[in-house]
């Protein structure tokens, strides 16, 4: 990677961002800035206007209104000098299916005056054994690999992934983690799209949750999971009768109970499910099963899980980030 | 990496080589059916030698006048028997020999019959003493180019130009924007005039492979005459093409999906396989409709490419249809470049 002129400022710099189509303001007032060296992640349910600020930034869509700024360029007038040190992997790409991997490498290479060699960009997304085979006989976490090797062979200073492991099988979606964690260590800056907020934790340095096309949240995942208050959620569903009874009866739970008791954050409810972020959940576990018995509810489901960005989503939105 | 393999248009041009040669029913539709359909209408239409016609007549003198001429197979009947062969169609005429003279009993809507009436009467009175008024003499000529086989090739020709190019430029292209590998380009620095100067390239190196196999078919098998210049006659080839490439392009630069482009050909294509004189000459169709008839590319394709093979009448004479496939080229070629949809 050269080192350009424009390598002080941010990597990404997007203001006022604004995007609309025929009825739906896909993107309404983006801000962000993403750093050299830095992975960041746009994590939000579908249609939350990842993807279209996401192609804003590859100069794929021109916004309605607002600036971007790439490696100190922008579209309107370093598109030619853009175009080549950016890398882009789109969504449902889908390359000839009678080409060979190899052919569909050297197509994308011809298109950059520097980069990495075909054999290295094989190495790179471990394609060593399908070099020579058709894209229309690669799995599908081969078919997403071919795709990364496509974004990389112009050896990018920024590289775009959209949703790049929807649709793959966990050890699919494991193997291509580590992927992107190489490409972080060689220093490049990665801007990733993703709705599973575990990739989202495993792989970015910062997140900017998305809904409805506003940033909700902006930080590291640290950071936006000590937002939810506790570092622990317990989730409970309870019933007025014993256990084993025949007509179960729904408990109906004072909530100012729980919720007094120290080390209890927050209190919700979704679908007659029960869930308090919890700080202390060796010494607040017992006292709330104190609660219960002394209003008489027995338990039927009890869990307690560490916070993630899940739970960011719920408590910013009040829905859950798979519910679209 | 050599410097070529660095060339984006050449590896752009490669591509679309190996994705076609990759498809065998493509090769089958460019290389083969034109072939089949010329060895088909070759033998369907093939020229015929002369017909010996059958004819029978009632006395043995007759029938040895008639077996004289070669042009006639000649039996001994009588006019019973004449009469039953007459009604099954063995025979085309009977002479019958009666007092003063002959009856010839024949079908005169028939024209072979009708010839055999002509051949006969001849031959009986030339027997009988006639001479000839005036000295005649027969000069054959069997000439190639006025045969079916000679109009018919350019026609298909043309005709096959039209289907590789369009087919081949309009479902490569939508199929690339359905699948999102055109938004891919795009997002990536490839000079996107490269992307249709590829498509242009392929087909005319293509264009070489498909016309000297198609002609030189025509030449070895029909032995179809080329009388005009080879090198216009190969012009006339390349601006077709990329008439029809451009058509190609301008019915693909909006379409999303299969079906729509496949719609659109089709209605492109339609009017000029029925309008254009590929199989029969254009001008049989009525006045009204000629100016219309005579704008369309493929009846101007048509027209120079026989003129040129048929007539050998040079490029300078061929102004009108070479002046319309220019327009045909550069019209939908720059309105698809305006309206070209690149995702």
């Amino acid at each position: 990677m050269t080192d350009g002129t424009n390598g002080a400022g941010p990597t990404l710099l997007l203001r006022g961002l604004r995007k609309a189509y025929a009825d739906v303001q896909a993107v309404d007032g983006v801000d962000l800035e993403v750093a050299r060296g830095e992975c960041f992640g746009l994590l939000g349910p579908n249609g939350a206007g990842k993807t279209t600020t996401i192609e804003i930034c590859e100069g794929l869509t021109a916004p309605d209104e607002g600036t971007v700024e790439l490696l100190g360029l922008n579209w309107r007038t370093g598109a030619h000098e853009l175009s080549q040190r950016i890398g882009v992997q789109l969504q449902e790409t889908q390359f000839p299916e009678k080409l060979t991997v190899e052919e569909t490498l050297s197509l994308f290479r011809s298109f950059y005056r520097r980069g990495i060699s075909v054999e290295e960009s094989v190495r790179t997304a471990q394609l060593e054994e399908k070099r020579r085979s058709r894209v229309g006989g690669l799995s599908g976490g081969q078919k997403q690999r071919l795709a990364m090797a496509c974004a990389l062979v112009g050896d990018p200073e920024l590289l775009f992934l959209d949703e790049p492991t929807t649709g793959l099988d966990p050890q699919a979606r494991r193997h291509l983690w580590d992927l992107v964690d190489e490409l972080k260590q060689a220093g490049r800056t990665i801007i990733l799209t993703t709705h599973y907020m575990e990739e989202a934790e495993r792989l970015c340095d910062r997140v900017a949750i998305m809904d409805h096309g506003r940033v909700i949240a902006l930080g590291t995942p640290q950071q936006l999971i000590a937002t939810v208050g506790g570092e622990d959620i317990v989730e409970f569903a309870v019933n007025s009768s014993e256990p084993g009874s025949h007509h179960p009866v729904r408990g109906v739970v004072d909530t100012a109970r729980l919720t007094e008791i120290p080390g209890v954050q927050s209190h919700r409810v979704d679908a007659a499910l029960h869930q308090l972020s919890v700080t202390e959940l060796h010494t607040s576990v017992p006292r709330i099963f104190a609660a219960l018995r002394a209003q008489g509810l027995h338990l039927s489901e009890f869990r307690t899980h560490s916070a993630t960005l899940e739970d960011v989503f719920v408590r910013l939105t009040g829905r859950n980030l798979r519910d679209e | 990496m050599s410097n070529l393999q660095l060339s984006s248009l050449y590896q752009l041009t490669a591509t679309r080589f190996r994705l076609l040669s990759r498809e065998p029913e493509a090769i089958f539709w460019i290389f083969i059916f034109p072939i089949l359909l010329a060895v088909g209408l070759g033998i369907a239409f093939r020229n015929r030698p002369a017909d010996v016609l059958p004819v029978g007549a009632t006395t043995p003198q007759m029938v040895r006048a008639l077996a004289a001429d070669n042009g006639l197979k000649a039996a001994l009947l009588d006019e019973a028997s004449g009469a039953h062969e007459l009604a099954t169609g063995s025979i085309l005429l009977l002479a019958v020999r009666q007092p003063g003279g002959v009856a010839y009993q024949f079908d005169d809507t028939n024209p072979d019959a009708r010839i055999a009436r002509m051949v006969a009467d001849r031959d009986l009175q030339a027997a009988a003493g006639q001479r000839d008024a005036v000295h005649a003499e027969n000069r054959l000529v069997h000439e190639t180019g006025s045969r079916y086989i000679d109009f018919v090739i350019p026609g298909l020709l043309a005709m096959n130009l039209m289907g590789s190019a369009m087919w081949g430029l309009g479902f490569s292209i939508v199929e690339a924007r359905q699948k999102k590998l055109l938004k891919r380009l795009v997002a990536s620095p490839m000079p996107r005039w490269q992307y249709l100067a590829s498509f242009l390239l392929s087909r005319l190196a293509m264009l070489v492979v498909e016309v000297v196999v198609f002609l030189g078919f025509a030449r070895v098998a029909f032995g179809v005459p080329f009388r005009g210049s080879l090198i216009q006659l190969a012009l006339l080839c390349v601006l077709t093409s990329l008439v029809f490439s451009a058509l190609g392009l301008l019915v693909a630069s909006r379409a999303k999906t299969m079906e729509a482009v496949s719609g659109l050909m089709n209605l492109v294509m339609l009017p000029m396989w029925i309008l254009s004189g590929v199989f029969f000459s254009a001008a049989r169709f009525p006045a009204v409709i000629q100016p219309f008839v005579r704008a369309l590319p493929l009846t101007a394709a048509i027209d120079a490419m026989r003129a040129n093979m048929l007539q050998g009448t040079g490029m300078a004479h061929l102004l009108a249809p070479v002046a319309i496939l220019l327009a045909w080229f550069v019209l939908p070629f720059a309105v698809s470049l305006r309206i070209f949809r690149w995702r």
